[in-house]
């Protein structure tokens, strides 16, 4: 299966990734390289294998339902590259409703 | 005594101990030699003063007597891990300007037992390659060249600053993450030791995520029981990592001169690949004589789904790489590109963040998780992983340890292979396998091809077997006795 150019440049809106026409044929030829070479995965019989999610074979740990971490506000704001509200306490974006 | 670079991690312990060093003279040479082979751009940012400043610390906790086990070591950072007020990006545009606001735990735990901080290494964007030609930060050149060739040889990657570093001995050891191959390439193609431990021995915390089930931090250094020391230091439980393994962590170190007699050593037939270099089959077979001579008993064995570990690789890290960079946004850090809505402001910023290949994986990544297509792909390779772990799980029934080659070929030359991505990679054909089944493997230095470049074998091991790991990978580091040095280095 190949992609056309109509499907490359939904995938870049869905990543949320900004590409040129000129980019979009490139990357065309790249992803179908790399997609039809991965399709050598359907030779591979796995009817009845469980799939493995993650290499740490142990199950997850569980922990008390306890707040451990807050107010550190400045901390997190501090690497924001635009800040609104009174001591810039928001991390500032286009306006989203009018 | 020969140059303060010259020295390995456990020779640079023993004279600070012995007081025949100081810790600020040791760390005063690195800084110089780090200045001196700027052309090699391992690094990204450099902290002399921080260096200065630690090694300071490290002289008087040396003068009263409470030396810490890594007191006064030099290190330099991969500059994946987050390190609190010292800028990381991770080698990419979008994480311009970003500061932690906290440390990683692996960096962590190095400056709690009392290392040196040199700066931070170059690397490929996001850890994505195998050339450290993608970083927004430029190549890294590998300090060996071919014999009567003067190009520009690539390190490896995506560790290829830490690599370089390493063997040029700009420091006497450096952090690295692999994923794929990423400690474990660049090390081959090097001249130097990388190991990823098992999938959980070291916290993934404050490591910039590539694709967490497969992302492991591990060390580079010069010799095998270097890395055994540096690894007992950055290993160990972290609540902060919800698959941190909660188990003791041995001395490694004590593993690494033990005798390898008795050892059942597997070789998988897979890994003998059609038109595979004959350089590479010799330096596996001696390999296989070396450790027979040291008592090892040799076992064919089979690990049928090998071929498909790539597929299957570029599957599951794109996907889970789409997801965990779908943080860079404009919006809490980094890079933003100004738009008009949020939407535009979303896409301009990635758009002009992401380099190519980042941004090829995460397309790709997109792709195999969107509406229809996850069973085809996602799955299917989450299956195929399974396989190939359950080939592994069969081999450990009768061998003790796995030796390959650890790479299909010595380092080439900058803008070699970047024909098409695929081509570039091929070179994980033999280490991704360990990291889509959790396992420990160890790239050891053992001879030099025709053109005079290192070669790697590689050591996989049982999860959570670092010990017998580094007691082959000693064994193997004793009868090749590996000591060509690159041109490029501190001291030449």
């Amino acid at each position: 299966m190949s992609l056309d150019a109509e499907t490359i440049r939904r995938i870049a809106s869905l990543a949320r990734i900004r590409v040129s026409e000129a980019e979009v044929a490139t990357l065309q030829g790249e992803l179908n390289g790399i997609l039809a070479w991965i399709e050598q995965l359907g030779e591979v019989d796995t009817e009845g294998v469980a799939p493995l999610s993650g290499a740490a074979r142990m199950a997850l740990r569980m922990r008390e339902d306890a707040v451990t971490d807050g107010g550190i506000r400045e901390r997190i704001l501090r690497n924001a590259p635009e800040r609104i509200g009174l001591d810039g306490a928001f991390f500032a974006v286009p306006k989203v409703v009018e | 005594m020969s140059a303060l670079t010259d020295l390995t991690l456990a020779e640079a312990s023993a004279a600070l101990a012995a007081k025949k060093i100081s810790a600020t003279e040791l760390a005063r040479a690195h800084v110089e030699a780090i200045d001196r082979l700027a052309a090699l751009n391992a690094f990204i940012l450099t902290t002399p003063d921080r260096a200065l400043a630690d090694a300071r610390r490290s002289d008087e906790r040396i003068a009263r007597g409470e030396a810490r086990p890594l007191e006064g070591i030099p290190l330099a950072i991969k500059d994946l891990f987050c390190t609190e007020g010292i800028e990381t990006t991770a080698a990419s545009r979008i994480l311009g300007g970003f500061v932690p606001p906290y440390e990683s735990t692996v960096t962590a735990n190095l400056w709690r037992d009392g290392a040196v901080c040199l700066g931070k290494t170059n690397l490929d964007e996001f850890a994505m390659g195998s050339s450290n030609t993608t970083s927004a930060y430029g190549n890294v050149v590998n300090p060996w060249k071919r014999r009567g060739d003067n190009r520009d040889l690539v390190p490896g990657g995506s560790s290829g600053g830490s690599a370089a570093a390493v063997a040029a001995r700009l420091c006497l050891g450096a952090t690295a993450t692999d994923t794929g191959g990423s400690i474990r390439q660049p090390a081959a193609f090097t001249g130097t030791v990388g190991i990823k431990p098992t999938y959980g021995r070291c916290s993934r915390w404050g490591i910039v995520a590539f694709a967490s089930s497969l992302d492991q931090a591990g060390p580079m250094a010069r010799t095998v029981k270097d890395c055994a020391i540096l690894l007992r230091s950055m290993a160990g439980f972290d609540p902060k990592d919800s698959t941190s393994a909660d188990v003791p962590v041995p001395d490694f170190a004590a593993a690494v001169g033990q005798s390898v007699k008795g050892l059942r050593i597997g070789v998988p037939r897979e890994y003998r690949l059609d038109g595979l270099a004959p350089e590479i089959v010799s330096l596996w077979e001696q390999g296989i004589a070396w450790l027979k001579e040291a008592g090892c008993t040799i076992h064919e064995i089979s690990l049928p789904h090998t071929k498909y570990a790539l597929p299957a690789y570029y599957i599951v890290a794109p996907a889970e790489a789409s997801s965990n960079l779908a943080r860079y946004d404009g919006v809490r850090f980094g890079l933003r590109v100004p738009a008009d809505s949020l939407d535009e402001l979303y896409e301009a910023t990635r758009g002009a963040g992401f380099g190519a290949e980042v941004r090829r994986r995460i397309m790709i990544g997109t792709y195999v998780l969107s509406a229809g297509y996850y069973d085809a792909y996602y799955l299917k390779a989450q299956k195929v992983r399974a396989l190939i772990a359950r080939d592994f799980d069969a081999a450990w029934q009768s061998v003790d340890a796995i030796l390959t080659p650890a790479t299909p070929s010595s380092a080439f030359a900058i803008g070699e292979k970047q024909d098409d991505p695929v081509t570039m990679y091929l070179n994980d054909v033999f280490t991704v396998t360990a990291n889509l089944a959790g396992l420990p493997g160890i790239s050891v230095p053992a001879g030099l091809d025709a053109g005079g470049l290192p070669l790697g074998l590689q050591v996989i091991g049982r999860a959570f077997d670092e010990e017998t790991v580094f007691r082959v990978a000693g064994a193997i580091e004793r009868a090749a006795a590996f000591d060509a040095v690159p041109q490029l280095r501190a001291g030449a």
